[in-house]
């Protein structure tokens, strides 16, 4: 018996662990129980009410619904059916068909499952008309969104199936049903999407419905989603997304006196009809699979480039504030700005002896960096002026994520004291250090929309609405962050020479915006062109430099501030200057008479330029 | 030795009759709980599962008399012919079986179909017994250890290459009968270590468990030494080899086992290791069962749902759920309270069987006896163990519980057999 113990011991120790494991499981709390309400005797029906409209501005559609048609099995009750009729008319082939049966037997025989998703409305008919036959199979239908607008895909985002993880984050949502993902779609998901209504029905061991679960005192009704109105114009956005084929880059448009978004074009872009229904999946990975146009990439939001020339503005705004200039401070250039005996920022030729307002027109590097310098040298410690520069710019809006209504977007970057410290650990470097930053180069980087939020508080004489894009939401009021004013640090006086500076870049033969002129609207503006580089290969190259303007007008009374990138488009004149302006054009008076021009800016295409890029890279690849 | 022919029941011990009779009962309760739908309602309708079931039920009683009918000298001197019996029906397989979900382990004979894997057994038990009870027999010498180890790892083998590794593993249980009988403790010792061994590994990986390994070789070094310092000073002189090969064999164990898991292992069966060792949680695929099963057992709180009435059940959320799942079924409309009941009766017919071997008077009755008992503890353990998710996923059923007419009748064949070497007590001497 002693020998046989060691059986006799395992039989009753296992015993008593599973009694241990049962009570854990049944009478303590643990995370394996469920809900009652979520019995399998308790069927659940679903009232799905329609989803919100999205209408523009100007009341045009540009999101609406459309019918679609689910055609349904329930395994159990499938008879032996003729397959080839059938599978034309659905427009499947015998494997699909099997396969789709053997996935919905798989799930369960007794309970309906998709077998053809989102049929369409051609085939539909004759489908309906013949279907009575096939017992097992039925028609659900359901509403699919539809853009008749067919643009601002990356504003509106799209539908599709909600995942697991949102599943099990939020359990109002049930697997095959259809979610907000990117732009208005994602973010005002709650008001779009409305409450879906449940019936709880009881049913027996048979399977048979008895009647309403408790007396239906679970059950709820279904309260509908809400339209949306945007600020953005669709008609400004359609134009835009023409100026901007065969070009990267983005269009930002807002109303300075409120901050509403008018346009936000980013190219390469897409029809949103591609991502619905049927051809979603197929689409989907294929966009989103495009490394090197990025369709999905919002380039209005998430691009970063240095901004160039148009930060220049800021840095005389700041001189004015910090009063180391004024309107008349006059600064040499000779084709460039020496600032040590061996460092000398370069310039393009003009005429020495530079004014602000001369500078701003001919884009004078010298006379910025200059100013820049006497900024950062007022202060006894070169991080104070660091910082105080650093400060104003950020009252801009620069730097950080505005706190749009759309879900992307980057910070961008305004450094600071504490940022070349870290560069410099010994926390002694000088203003000359950091120069490049008062042109716009060096350091800083922004996104367009900070770009054109930064115009609108210009245009304003020193405050901004925080941008967004929707207007209106059936007369509910808008969120309170969207209609507080944000003021600069910068007094509203000092904006004045500024804008006459902005003004003459159009206005002055010797502006850098002169060819672009328009002759009946007082447009203000500042064109840009960014030096960028790439690591290929582990070597700094650069590349073709960027082209940008910002721009708002009328000059007094600001209805639009615009801000243009157009990826490696050369010089901003070039490409960024005409498109901002034909945008101002298009949007206050509906047309323009620049027809050239505009047939220039919509058949001009950059993709030699792009391609030629790849090729070095490939190049490059090819050496390692 | 005289027998009277006239009364079969002489001798048998009612109390595990009775037990049976319960399980077997109780077990068809859920059988019909678990496979009942709209389709089927009347009780007798025999091509529900639960109708076929009854039949099975129904048929195990001749199987029983006939059983208890034999003279017990007929299992002991047959059991070798049974064995080959049991062998030949397993290699048939590879030749007439017919594959159900992926494995060959069924003869079919029209819609009817047989699972030798739960008839060999008790037949394996039988020569087990024969060898074990043979008066020259001892675990002393090596080829013995040899000898015992192919009589249970042959039809282990073949049924594992059905493939059924489960049923396969089963075999494992003879372990416990050779211990008692005199197989030195180090098989156990070294199984247990290798299967420890193994789940840390797999747990923590290779180089996460090597310290834990040093610590223990270092340990058991310290044990060893003390102990061969105190009571076998010559003890190393003699056995160096056996002890160089020993520490050989482990390292080179460690060292396969990430190999073995990574490669020999299917990735199901490392699903299932990884989700009850917690380094995966998933309860949409691989683990889709036992999350399931889980689940249904704990809605049914301390009472249960009552009969027919779990909706988990009902609504077949656990696949597989009248066979090798059957006791979910159990934990949902029975509750804790139902759940212990049917804990506690395995156990005490478990200890029961043990308790009747110890008494036996021949090493053969005492040596099937005492396999049988092992055998049921092993389907026990393993399979409620899948059941409420504390071991990994290997499916073999539940005795007297499980849909399936082979099972039920392999193991009252198994018990029965014993009942009658028992029940021959009565007209000893």
């Amino acid at each position: 018996m002693q020998k046989g113990a060691l059986l006799y011991f395992s039989v009753i120790l296992v015993g008593v662990i599973f009694i241990g494991r049962l009570f854990y499981l049944q009478v303590l709390d643990n995370p394996y129980q469920t809900s009652p309400l979520n019995n399998a005797s308790i069927k659940r029906i679903y009232d799905y009410p329609e989803r919100g409209y999205i209408y523009d501005r100007n009341k045009k559609l540009l999101v609406a619904n459309e019918q679609a048609y689910d055609v349904m099995v329930i395994p159990k009750e499938v008879q032996p059916l003729d397959t080839l009729e059938f599978c034309s008319l659905l427009k499947i082939d015998k494997a699909t068909f099997l396969k789709q049966f053997n996935k919905a037997k798989k799930y369960s025989t007794w309970l309906p499952h998709v077998f053809i998703g989102q049929v369409s409305k051609e085939d539909y008919g004759p489908l309906q008309e013949k279907l009575h036959k096939y017992k097992g199979f039925y028609i659900q239908k359901r509403s699919i969104r539809k853009y008749p607008m067919k643009t601002a895909a990356n504003i509106v985002g799209y539908l599709s199936e909600v995942n697991e993880n949102k599943i099990k984050d939020n359990p109002y949502y049930q697997q095959g049903e259809l979610i907000g993902h990117m732009g208005v779609e994602r973010v005002y998901e709650n008001t779009l999407r409305g409450e879906k209504g449940v019936k709880r029905i009881q049913k027996d061991r048979f399977n048979r419905e008895i009647g309403s679960y408790k007396e239906g005192i679970y059950d709820s009704l279904s309260s509908p989603g809400k339209d949306l109105t945007l600020s953005l114009d669709a008609v400004l956005q359609q134009y835009g997304d023409q100026l901007m084929t065969n070009k990267r880059g983005g269009i930002v448009a807002i109303e300075p006196s409120s901050g509403e978004i008018l346009a936000l074009v980013s190219a390469p872009t897409y029809d949103p009809n591609k991502m619905v229904g049927r051809i979603r999946s197929k689409n989907s990975s294929l966009f989103f699979g495009d490394t090197i146009n990025k369709p999905m990439y919002d380039r209005g939001l998430q691009a970063q480039y240095p901004p160039g020339s148009p930060f220049k503005i800021i840095t005389g705004l700041i001189g004015l504030q910090e009063g180391v200039i004024d309107e008349n401070t006059m600064v040499t250039c000779n084709h460039g700005f020496r600032y040590g005996p061996r460092n000398k920022m370069g310039c393009h030729p003009h005429a020495s002896k530079v004014k602000l307002n001369f500078g701003i027109y001919t884009s004078c590097n010298a006379y910025f960096a200059s100013t820049y310098l006497k900024i950062l040298n007022k202060y006894d410690k070169v991080q104070d002026g660091m910082n105080a520069w650093s400060n104003h710019s950020k009252s801009f809006g620069l730097g950080n994520f505005l706190g749009y209504d759309l879900p992307s977007g980057q910070k961008g970057l305004i450094p600071d004291g504490d940022y070349y410290d870290r560069w410099y650990p010994s926390k002694r470097w000088a203003s000359t250090y950091t120069i490049s930053n008062a042109i716009g180069q060096g350091e800083v980087i922004t996104t367009p929309i900070q770009l054109a939020n930064m115009t609108a508080a210009i245009a304003n004489r020193g405050y901004y609405y925080t941008p967004h894009i929707v207007k209106d939401i059936e007369g509910q009021k808008l969120d309170k962050k969207f209609t507080t004013k944000h003021v600069t640090t910068i007094d509203k006086e000092h904006f004045e020479p500024i804008i006459e500076g902005l003004s003459d870049v159009f206005n002055h033969p010797d502006g850098t915006a002169y060819a672009s002129r328009v002759s009946d609207i007082e447009i203000c503006g500042k064109t840009g062109t960014a030096e960028n580089f790439a690591n290929i290969n582990g070597e700094r190259t650069q590349l073709t430099d960027h082209s940008i303007f910002i721009a708002f007008a009328p000059k007094d009374d600001p209805k639009i501030a615009i801000a243009v990138f157009v990826e490696n488009g050369y010089w901003g004149s070039r490409w960024a200057g005409p498109i901002a302006t034909l945008m101002i054009e298009k949007y206050l008076k509906g047309d323009t008479n620049r027809k050239y021009l505009e047939q220039r800016m919509f058949n001009g295409s950059l993709q030699e330029e792009y391609n030629s890029q790849l090729d070095s890279l490939y190049r490059a690849e090819g050496k390692k | 030795m005289q027998r009277e022919k006239n009364n079969i029941f002489k001798g048998v011990d009612f109390w595990l009759v009775i037990i049976y009779a319960t399980l077997v009962f109780i077990g068809w309760l859920n059988i019909y709980a678990a496979s009942t739908s709209e389709i089927h309602t009347e009780i007798l309708d025999f091509s529900s599962r639960y109708g076929k079931q009854l039949i099975w039920i129904g048929l195990a009683i001749p199987i029983i008399t006939v059983v208890l009918f034999i003279e017990t000298r007929f299992y002991e001197r047959f059991s070798s012919l049974f064995y080959l019996a049991a062998i030949l029906s397993l290699l048939g397989l590879f030749l007439f079986g017919k594959n159900i979900n992926g494995a060959k382990s069924w003869y079919a004979i029209g819609s009817f179909t047989l699972q030798p894997t739960e008839f060999a057994k008790a037949f394996t038990a039988l020569a087990v017994a024969k060898l074990l009870s043979d008066n020259a027999f001892t675990f002393k010498p090596f080829k013995n250890h040899v000898k015992a180890f192919f009589i249970i790892l042959f039809p282990a083998f073949l049924i594992t290459l059905q493939p059924d590794p489960g049923s396969g593993l089963v075999y494992l249980a003879f372990l416990f009968v050779f211990y008692r009988e005199g197989l030195p403790a180090y098989y156990f010792t070294l199984g247990v270590i290798a299967i420890a061994l193994f789940l840390l590994t797999i747990k923590f990986g290779y180089f996460a468990s090597v310290p834990i390994m040093i610590y223990v070789c270092v340990i058991l070094f310290l044990a060893f030494i003390t102990y061969v310092a105190t009571y076998k000073k010559n003890y190393l002189k003699h056995n160096w080899v056996q002890l160089t090969t020993l520490l050989l064999i482990t390292c080179l164990y460690i060292l396969s086992i990430n190999p073995i898991f990574n490669n020999v292992f299917e990735q199901r069966h490392r699903d299932r290791f990884n989700i009850v060792l917690g380094k995966t949680t998933d309860t949409q695929q691989t683990g889709y069962n036992t999350d399931q099963s889980i689940k249904t057992i704990a809605s049914g709180g301390i009472f249960g749902k009552g009969y027919l009435e779990g909706d988990r059940t009902q609504g077949k959320f656990v696949p597989e759920q009248d066979t090798d799942y059957i006791f979910s079924t159990v934990g949902e409309e029975w509750g804790f309270a139902g759940s212990v009941l049917v804990i506690v009766l395995f156990v005490v017919f478990i200890l029961r069987i043990l308790k009747i071997a110890e008494r036996q008077k021949t090493t053969f009755s005492r040596v099937y006896g005492y396999s049988i008992a092992a055998i049921f503890f092993f389907h026990f353990l393993v399979n409620i163990g899948m059941v409420i998710g504390i071991l990994p996923t290997i499916g073999i059923p539940l005795p007297f519980f499980s849909y399936g007419g082979s099972s039920l009748w392999g193991f009252t064949l198994l018990l029965f057999v014993f009942i009658r070497l028992d029940a021959n007590r009565a007209y000893e001497w």
